[in-house]
């Protein structure tokens, strides 16, 4: 696989560590994996990060912002962390920093 | 413009070869010694015009993918990604950021933004029911 996720939980925060590259074909397993730990835990702050993605194309766009919905229909919100120089010339374009909090 | 090296390759449109198209387009490119960010621009541009094939092209039915990189003089990459999919009504609408006809499946309409700020040039044929090819070029700095 091209990705890994794992779901960190300490104290206040939740996060999901991503590993490798994102794109249409491995987004489907990070978005299953997110989505059924929001369900079950309904979590207020949800954090996703980025340290070890080495690749994203727009299908982490679309990524980020079905997570930052699913959360907000749960009363969360969501958060992005450590994203590296290539991930955020993506995520500037996208205009995602006005919906989605980018650290 | 004079070929100074060419690959060319055909992959069935099966989500997986989304990271082998990005692979083997770097790994030729890489010759060309781009610089780490103008790498990443290709690998991405490439990664959106694939996807595109996949998910949109190749919707209801799979088929090829044919992609052609070529060096060319003046240190420029040419690019090509051809699909024999179901092609695009209104390329011009198809092309505005944010247009996408695939809300629900979280996708964004960013491809084309994307590949046309990370390359210099940005060219895209189709018709419907024949298919769809984008061509995209970048000069090396
Ligand atoms: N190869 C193709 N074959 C058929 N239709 C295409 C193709 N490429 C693009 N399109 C059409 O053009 C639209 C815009 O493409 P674009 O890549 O900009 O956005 P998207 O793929 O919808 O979303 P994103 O790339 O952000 O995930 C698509 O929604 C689709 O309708
Ligand atoms: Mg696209």
């Amino acid at each position: 696989m091209s990705v890994k996720v794992e779901i960190k939980s300490e104290r206040d925060c939740v996060s999901a560590v991503l590993k490798g590259e994102i794109d249409h074909h491995s987004a489907r397993e990070v978005r299953a994996e997110i989505d059924s730990y929001i369900v079950t835990y309904q979590p207020e702050k949800f954090v996703i990060d980025f340290k070890g993605v080495t690749f994203m194309d727009s299908s982490g766009v679309g990524l980020i912002l079905g997570r930052s919905k699913l959360l907000k229909e749960c009363g969360g919100e969501l958060e992005v962390r450590n994203a590296s120089a290539s991930v955020k010339r993506v995520l500037k374009l996208s205009g995602i920093e006005r919906i989605v909090n980018i650290i | 413009m004079e070929i100074i090296n060419e690959v060319k390759f055909v992959m069935p449109s099966m989500s997986v070869n989304e990271s082998t198209a990005r692979a083997v387009v770097s790994s030729f490119v890489i010759q060309a010694d781009p610089t780490v960010e103008e790498l990443s621009d290709i690998r991405t541009a490439v990664s959106e015009a694939v996807t595109n094939s996949i998910v949109h092209g190749y919707r209801h039915y799979s088929g090829k993918i044919e992609i052609t990189v070529r060096i060319l003089a003046e240190r420029k990459i040419y690019i090509k990604i051809k699909d024999r999919g179901c092609g695009i009504e209104d390329v011009k609408q198809a092309m505005e950021p944010l247009f996408t006809t695939a809300p629900e499946e979280e996708r964004s309409g960013l491809g084309f933004s994307v590949m046309q700020s990370f390359m210099d040039r940005l060219i895209v044929r189709s018709k419907p029911n024949i298919g769809t090819t984008v061509t995209m070029y970048k000069r090396l700095g």
